[in-house]
Order: structure tokens, then sequence, then C-alpha cells
């Protein structure tokens, strides 16, 4: 650890010349340097927030106000038959995307670390749509979704006529359609982070497993996918951050519909606050996101600090 | 003239003090090798010494000039770190000059002191290489040019050798050696391979628990160690500590008695030396080499050789030498013995024990009586 | 058991051995193909249909191998389709997005190499506690800021304008560009910041000599986050720009909204891929060193 001996000037009593300009801007540019950004950072995170908050318990509605009154539109948010749907749409989706994009990322993993052919090619293949946009993803998902022009019309002009897939149009399933969009958009930056993790291991170790007559099956699971089990985490919190924040997939997917059915907490924020004019009540949506992504986040920050803790323990 | 002089050097880290009163007084031209275990604050001394960390109470001075806040550059010092620190994105050449650059010195000059020390270390051919197409021993060379090149007054040393295998290292610490003698710098040498300090050195400083144990000539640290920490750390095999008690032998000299294996022990003690009243309690240290098999010559010719009966439990032949474990009571005692005359497991050997190299140290501080 | 038997006994396990390997690869590769067609699918249909005329669309469906070829779709998308009532294409809008993820992307990423090497080589005290601060924007929900940004906007007069959007994320950019660099600053050894201490360099130089020509790795890997996060970023583009001010992804999706009547699946094929072509193309550039990145120190 280097540390920048900024006291030294104190023992200069004897002798030796006080530092010249140059030298004092040289030891306080570290902190001129940074003081931008942490001034810019501490605004957006910490004084948005609060002012977020406050509106949130403001009655603000088309313009912001400060008139306070408690908790109202919280209540009036949960009593809101949407917004029940749009949490619990959050969670549903949340858990079955992170699972599916995990399993296929780490399935995916899995098989190009089987040294095959072309692993950069089939590596590239997997990974572009994370440099794609949500919008690019929903827009083009639409459309296969689409029953007059998309997947539904291709496999009846092949003959079955009487097949039907209209995950996105219909209320009970609109939101697989999100579902397997987003996993489609994010599988393969956990393939990724999973390729990188098995690179990482040990090779010794892996054939002392062969050594011990285990089988491939077994030697991943019982020694490879233990050791990369800190990128499980990882990986999910990425996609929990993902989940949570997303917004684009769905406005460009289904825009909530049809009716209420694939509304998100993100779209409803959105609406609230610029198509119905009510911020009180949009903030406090706002409030609840940060909530949901404080549940998963903060038990996260200490468990790596617990790890942290017990690793540099001698 | 002292070239430098390091007056009650405190640091800490937090609450936690580092060092804690350092003295060390270095003469021109000398070779100073800090020695002690890992943690025992000889980085951070040298680190301290450049400027690199500050000072929490005491001082430094460099030549006649207080420097505890001359910043590192201004201090007229190199450093060769035990990581070599090469720059990896610079060849070796501006890896040499880019001290000389940082300072302004002109081209053709710069050109000039590398031509100088490239030629002294060896290593023209490899001027134009990055220092990831060096093997471990080149770029420890290139690590001492780019010190060499500065002509500083003083040359600091952290563990430059740990880094590479055994032969190189006896290579290289012969090499700094030669360098020395032609350069004749100051030089303040970390390590905690006690014989590169015994070979390098003209005076060794022992450190332990951020303070100075010792700070002496290489034969005198060897010889006479100021306390049991000193004397067990210098020396491999670890110097023998033996639990004893002042008495008179027959002759009413003065002498210690211990339990060894066949009842009491009396081991004369050299001629002159009266440590204390009988029934004293001290601590008897002795060397491995200074424990071998008994013979009357030996006795003929050397009178201050004590005997011992004690059974061998283990040897260990080395080649050179072997070493042998005895049982001396409960203790477990080492000596290195000519293979010829090597004792055999099991056997019950008579041990000579040469008495004028023996030390005798105080249980309860542990210094040397 | 004679030595020809014991031979027929090694050939029968070997040829087994030999056969389950054959299976074995087979499957993997069928599985590799088969996600990869799924992967590919929809990037080959929104390539062929901006080729596709609109009526052979129109009666083959979206998924068909093209039998009509055109260019116009491109032209069309580019500069004269009609979104909401303006018939200049996605020009305008890509050009907004060009001025917005550049400078925006230039900007944190040297804000951030700067932080991260403050924040890894010049600690001082309480600078651990700065950063750990600054790492929290990684996790803001850009819904939280709407609200005060809209207003701090509307106060210095950025609002419909790019030059907002870029101070938007160059700010909330800051956390992530930090946290990179500083990540992988940490794992340069400091023996080499006190080596060229000693030499006689000081902050400005060590981070030009020094730490820059480290550097490469870790900017790719920002540039490209950067760049491919703002250019797709949507929510602030639709709230805080109206019309010919929006960036390239809300036009897009005001583009396929508009359409009530014949969906101009050609145009809106080409719109779309003019807009995904940009961070495609630096992740086709880049994305070999983006992966290797950001395994090496960006995601810890
Ligand atoms: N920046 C720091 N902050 C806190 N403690 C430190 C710092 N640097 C060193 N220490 C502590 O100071 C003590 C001395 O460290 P130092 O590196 O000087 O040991 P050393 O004698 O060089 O050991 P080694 O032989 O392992 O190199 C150690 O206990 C170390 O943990
Ligand atoms: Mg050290």
């Amino acid at each position: 650890m280097s540390t920048v001996p900024m006291d030294a000037g104190r023992n200069s009593a004897s002798g030796a010349p006080g530092p010249t300009w140059r030298e004092r801007l040289a030891r306080i540019s570290p902190i001129l340097i940074l003081a931008p950004s942490l001034a810019a950072s501490f605004v957006y995170i910490f004084v948005f927030t609060i002012w977020t908050l406050y509106i949130s318990l403001s009655n603000s509605s088309l313009l912001p106000s400060y008139g306070f009154i408690g908790l109202d539109n919280y209540v009036s948010l949960w009593s809101n038959r949407r917004w029940n749907i749009a949490y619990s749409n959050l969670f549903f989706f949340s858990a079955f995307y992170i699972v599916g994009a995990m399993g296929i990322g780490l399935l995916l993993a899995i098989l190009i670390d089987q040294r095959v052919r072309g692993e950069a090619i089939w590596r590239t293949i997997f990974l572009y749509p994370l440099a794609v946009s949500f919008i690019v993803t929903g827009t083009v998902w639409s459309w296969l979704y689409n029953p007059t022009d998309g997947i539904q019309m291709l496999v009846r002009s092949l003959g079955w006529t009487h097949f039907n897939f209209a995950l996105a149009s219909d209320r009970s399933t609109a939101i697989y359609a999100i579902i397997i969009t987003g996993i489609w958009q994010s599988s393969g930056f956990a393939m990724a982070l999973f390729l990188a993790g098995l690179r990482s291991v040990d090779q010794d170790l892996i054939k002392a497993a062969q050594i011990d007559g285990a089988s491939t099956f077994r030697t991943y699971r019982r020694v490879i996918l233990p050791i990369i089990s800190p990128i499980f985490l990882a990986v999910a919190v990425v996609q929990i951050q993902f989940a949570i924040k997303t917004f684009d997939l769905v406005a460009a997917l289904t825009r909530g519909g049809p009716g209420i059915s694939t509304t998100f907490p993100a779209i409803y924020v959105y609406d609230l606050m610029f198509q119905r004019g009510q911020i009180g009540e949009g903030a406090a949506a706002a409030m609840m996101m940060l909530a949901a992504l404080a549940v998963v986040l903060v038990p996260y920050a200490l468990f790596v600090v617990w790890r942290h803790r017990r690793e540099s323990r001698p | 003239m002292s070239s430098l002089n390091i007056r009650n050097l405190r640091k800490s880290f937090g609450a936690v003090e580092v060092l804690k009163g350092i003295n060390i007084e270095a003469r021109t031209g000398e070779f100073i090798a800090l020695v002690g275990p890992s943690g025992c604050g000889k980085s951070t001394l040298l680190a301290m010494i450049a400027g690199l960390e500050s000072v929490s109470e005491g001082e430094i001075r460099i030549g006649d000039r207080l420097v505890n806040s001359v910043a590192p550059k201004d201090r007229d010092i190199a450093m060769v770190f035990q990581s070599y620190a090469l720059y990896p994105t610079m060849t070796v050449r501006e890896n040499i000059t880019f001290g000389m650059e940082s300072r302004g010195v002109p081209k053709p000059q710069r050109d000039e002191a590398v031509k100088r020390v490239a030629a002294l270390l060896q290593i023209e051919p490899l001027l134009k290489r990055k220092p990831g197409q060096l093997s471990g021993g080149q770029r420890q060379r290139v690590a001492m040019g780019r010190a060499l090149v500065r002509d500083p007054k003083l040359f600091l040393f952290d563990e430059p050798l740990s880094n590479l295998d055994a032969k190189l290292r006896v290579d290289m610490r012969t090499e700094i050696k030669k360098l020395h003698h032609r350069v004749g710098k100051t030089t303040v040498y970390v390590t905690h391979d006690q014989v590169e300090a015994m070979t390098l050195a003209s005076r060794i400083a022992v450190m332990h628990q951020g303070q100075v144990q010792q700070f002496d000539e290489p034969q005198v640290v060897y010889d006479r160690p100021a306390n049991m920490f000193v004397a067990g750390f210098m020396g491999s095999p670890a110097m023998n500590f033996i639990p004893a008690t002042l008495t008179t032998d027959a002759e009413g000299k003065p002498a210690v008695s211990f339990k060894a294996t066949g009842g009491t022990a009396v081991l004369t003690l050299q001629d002159g030396i009266s440590p204390g009243a009988a029934g004293r309690d001290v601590i008897l240290g002795v060397r491995p080499e200074h424990i071998f098999r008994y013979s009357h010559e030996l006795k003929a010719s050397k009178k201050s050789i004590a005997s011992v009966d004690a059974p061998v439990e283990m040897v260990e032949p080395t080649g050179a030498e072997t070493i042998g474990l005895m049982r001396f009571g409960e203790l477990e005692v080492t000596g290195r013995f000519d293979p010829d005359e090597a004792p055999r497991m099991g056997e019950t050997i008579t041990l000579g024990i040469d008495m004028s190299h023996a030390c005798l140290f105080d249980p309860v501080t542990r210094n040397l009586i | 058991m004679t030595d020809a038997t014991i031979a027929a006994v090694h050939d029968r396990e070997a040829a087994a051995a030999s056969r389950r390997h054959f299976v074995s690869r087979t499957i993997i590769y069928a599985l590799l193909t088969i996600f990869a067609v799924i992967y590919l699918a929809p990037l080959l249909i929104l390539v062929f249909n901006s080729f596709r005329e609109q009526p052979e669309i129109a009666q083959n469906g979206l998924i068909a191998f093209p039998r009509s070829f055109q260019l116009k779709a491109w032209a069309e998308a580019w500069s004269t389709y009609c979104i909401g009532g303006t018939c200049e294409g996605m020009r305008r809008n890509f050009l907004n997005s060009l001025w917005m993820a550049v400078p925006a992307t230039i900007l944190s990423t040297l804000l951030g190499a700067m932080n991260g090497y403050v924040l890894s080589k010049w600690r001082f005290k309480g600078s651990e506690v700065l950063f750990t601060l600054m790492l929290l924007g990684v996790f803001m929900p850009g819904q939280i800021a709407l609200m005060p940004w809209a207003f701090l906007l509307g106060k210095v007069g950025l609002t419909n304008s790019t030059y907002g959007l870029i101070l938007i994320h160059v700010v909330q950019g800051i956390s992530f560009t930090t946290l990179f660099c500083r990540n992988y600053y940490v794992s340069i050894p400091d023996d080499l910041i006190k080596a060229a201490r000693i030499d006689g360099a000081g902050f400005w130089r060590i981070f030009r000599k020094i730490i820059l020509p480290l550097s490469p790795p870790i900017l790719i890997v920002t540039v490209i986050w950067q760049f491919t996060g703002i250019w797709n970023e949507y929510l602030f583009g639709v709230v805080f720009t109206s019309g010919r001010e929006q960036p390239i992804t809300a036009a897009l999706v005001a583009l396929t909204a508009s359409g009530t009547n014949v969906r101009a699946y050609d145009v809106m094929s080409a719109a779309v891929l003019i807009g995904a072509l940009p961070p495609l193309l630096v992740y086709f550039l880049g994305g070999k060193y983006f992966v290797r990145g950001l395994t090496q120190g960006a995601i810890k």
C-alpha cells in the first residue's frame, strides 16, 4: 500500500526549506482531481435520493410542491391494483429471468469449455446481444411474437395450420415473452463470466480429479462448480439489477400490455410521473424500487464484506 | 563522516507502532545489512529512509542534511526493490534512463550513463527489450542498473535477491559484493537471509519487533550475540540453548551444570569468565559447530573443551557435513560433524563442547551475560 | 488369456471409448448449433427484412429467406421516413446519439481513470470510504433520479438538449468507470510507483508515463461499457428530450409504435439496424478485449 506522506511537512522544523507552490500543488492534486467527481456523485446519490424521498412524502402532483402529507402517497400506491401487479410481476420476472439466464449461461460456458473448435466464434455469437439495446431486442422479438407476421405464421405456413403461438398478446402469457427475451439478451453475459471462472480453475485440480477417476460430469459438479461459486453470486447480483431497473425491454416489447398484465414498477413510475402527473406517488413508487434493490444488495454487500474480512484474517 | 544517521526513529500505522526508536549510523562507504524476521519493520525502515513513508518521530540524516520532509526524488538515493519494480511498458534502456529523464538530464549525457552502467553490469544486449522478455537474473541486473546509473549518495536494497533461485542468488551476491567494492557507495541492504548479511555487510543491524537488537560487525554479532533472539536468528542450524546452573567444577573453577542423559553434566567455563555467584540460573548457548566427537588429542590441544555423553537420536547427512541430533535429558541438541567422524543413530557418543565459544544468557532478561 | 485376446479386448475398449467420444462431441456441437441459431436468428431476420420488399414480407411473413432485394428501405429509414409528423428518418436521431455517446464516454472514462489512479495509488485518510460511497452510484436505479434531474436540467436550461443527456450520463457513469479503473489499478504493484517517485516523477508524470501505458486493457472495457450503455439508454432519452432532439433509442420506439396501418417492416428493420450498428461495431472490434478485461479486474 502506498501512502502519501502528506504530513511530512510537519517535521521540517530544522533546516529544510518549506515546500514551493509547485510541491504544494502536487500534494493536493489527488484531492483536486477527485473533488468534482465526488461532489457530483454525492449530489447524484444522496441529494437526489433524499429529494425524491421528500417528494414522495409531499403533495406534489403535476409539479413538485412541498406540502408534507406523510405516507399518503405510499398508501395510495399500495392500494392500487396496477402497482400490486407491477410489483409481483417484478418478482416473478426476476426469478425466472435470473435462473434462466444463469442456467443457459452456465450450460453454454460448459459446452464451450469442452475444447470446442472455433471457440471465439461461438463466444461472439452468444455475447453479441449484450451490445444491442433492450429497445432493439424488444422490437425484434415483439415482431417474432406477433401472431400474424412472426413465429406463428412461419409454423402455420409450414403446414401446421392450427399452430398457436401468441405469447405476447395473451394476458396470462405475456410475461413469459418478456422473460424469454430477457434471457436471450443476457445469458451471453452470464456465459462470459462463467467461462472466465471456469478458465481460472487450476488445471492441476482437474487433472487430479481425472486421476481419481471422476467423470466429466462429476468433475464439474464436485470440483469445478464449487470453486467458482462466488461467480454465481456476482452474476446473480448483476442480473437482479438489470431486472429491477428494466424499463426499456418492457417498453419496447409489450408497453405493459396487453391491458396491464406486464406492468413493471419502472414502467409505472414513468407513467405516474410523466403521463398522469402524479409526481408524488411516482416518487413513492421509485422509492419502492430502491427498497427492492436494497433488499437484495444490502445482504450481498454485507456478505462480501464478511467474506473479505474472513479471507484477510491470517 | 557519516553518510546516514538515523536517530530515535519511530513509525506508527494508526495505533500500531511498527518502529520503536531505531538508531543506526552508517559511515561513508559502509555496507549495512538489516536483517530480521518477516514483519519486523525492515521494509518500513527502508521506505522511510527513501522518503516513501512519513516519519512519525525521530530524525533521518543523509550526509549532513536532515531529510525528514524531503521528497524521495531530492534525497539523492537509489533503491532496488524485491519485486524489481521495472516499468513493464518501457524498454530496459528507458527503465534505466527514466529517472534522469524526469530530472531533465540532456540526452547525450543519458546515453553516456546508460553505456557505462550497461557495460558494468553486462546488459548491453538487453537494452532494447522489455522487462517481460527478461529472465529473473536479468531483471535483477536491470534493477541494479537503474539504481547505479544515478550515482547517488546512498543505495537502498530491499531483499533484492530473494526472488532468484539458490544458485543465481549466490552468484549475484558475489557480484553485489564486487560492485560495492568498485563503487564504494554507502549501502543499506535489507535481507532475511543471514548468510547474505554475514557475507556482504560491514555491519549488521538485527531487528526484531520494531527494534534494533544488535548493531555490530558480522563476526561480533555471530560470536557474541547481544541476546537470545539474535543468537537464535543468526546461524543455521540455530544455536543450542541449554538451561543450566552456575557451579564450580572439581578444581573449583567456575562451571555450569545441567541434567544430561547419563546424569548431571558439569562443564568448566573458559578461563577468566566469572558470570556470577554459584546457584544462579543461566542459559548456555552453544553453536552446533562447537559440538563434535570428543577425543583426547583434541582436549590436549585445546584446554577449553568439555565433554558430555549423549545418545544420538537422528543423523542428517548434507554432504559437506553431517548434522546430528543428540539428547540432553529433556532437550535435543544439534551438532555439526565432519562426515568422517559422524555418529550413528542409536549410538551413545561422547561429545566435545568448545566452551571458549559458549555464550551465557540471563534466563529472565534473555540478554548476554 | 493369450496376447491376442488381450489385444482384442483392448481394441474393443478403445473402439467403445472412441464411439463415446464421438457421441459426446456430436451432442456438444449439436447443442451449440441450436443455441447459435436462436441467438443469430433475430439479427439475421432484421438484416434480411431490411433488404426485402414490403409486399413480399407481407406475403411470406417476417421469417423467410429473401426472395426480393431492395436498398430503398435503408435510404428511407436514414433520411425520409416519417415519425410522428416529421419526415427526416433516423439520421438526426442517430447523430444526436453520436454527439451524446462519444463525449459522454470520453469524459466519464477520463474521469474514471484519474479517480481510479488516485483511489488506488494516492490513498489518503478516508479515501476508501469515499470510494465505497461512490460505488453506491452503480446501484442507483435511474427512476430515483428522474425528478431531481428534471428540476436541475430545467434550472440550467438543458432540458430537451443533448448536453443535458451528456451531463446525466457522465455523472451516472463516473461510479462505473471509477470502479473499473480502480480495481484494475490496484493490481499494478505499488513498488512501481515508489520506484518512479525515487526516480523523480511526480503525480502527473507517473500517471502519464507509468499508469496510462498500462491502461489499455481497462480503458477498452470502460469505453465499450460506457459507449454501449449510453448509446442504448432509453429512459432518460425519452423523458428529457422530444422530437428532433431524441436519441435514437427513443426514436425507434416512436417509430415502431407509430404504425397504425400496415407496418413497414422493411424500413423498420433498416431503422432498427441503424440503431444497433454502432454498439455492435464497437463490440465486434473490441469484444475480445472486453471479455478479457472484464474478467481481469472489472468484475470483482
Ligand atoms: N501501510 C501499512 N499500514 C499498516 N501496517 C503496515 C503498513 N505497512 C506495513 N505495516 C506493518 O508493519 C509491519 C512491518 O512491515 P514491513 O513491511 O516493514 O516488514 P518487513 O520486515 O519488511 O517484513 P518482510 O521480511 O516480510 O518484508 C508489519 O507488521 C506490517 O503489517
Ligand atoms: Mg519487506
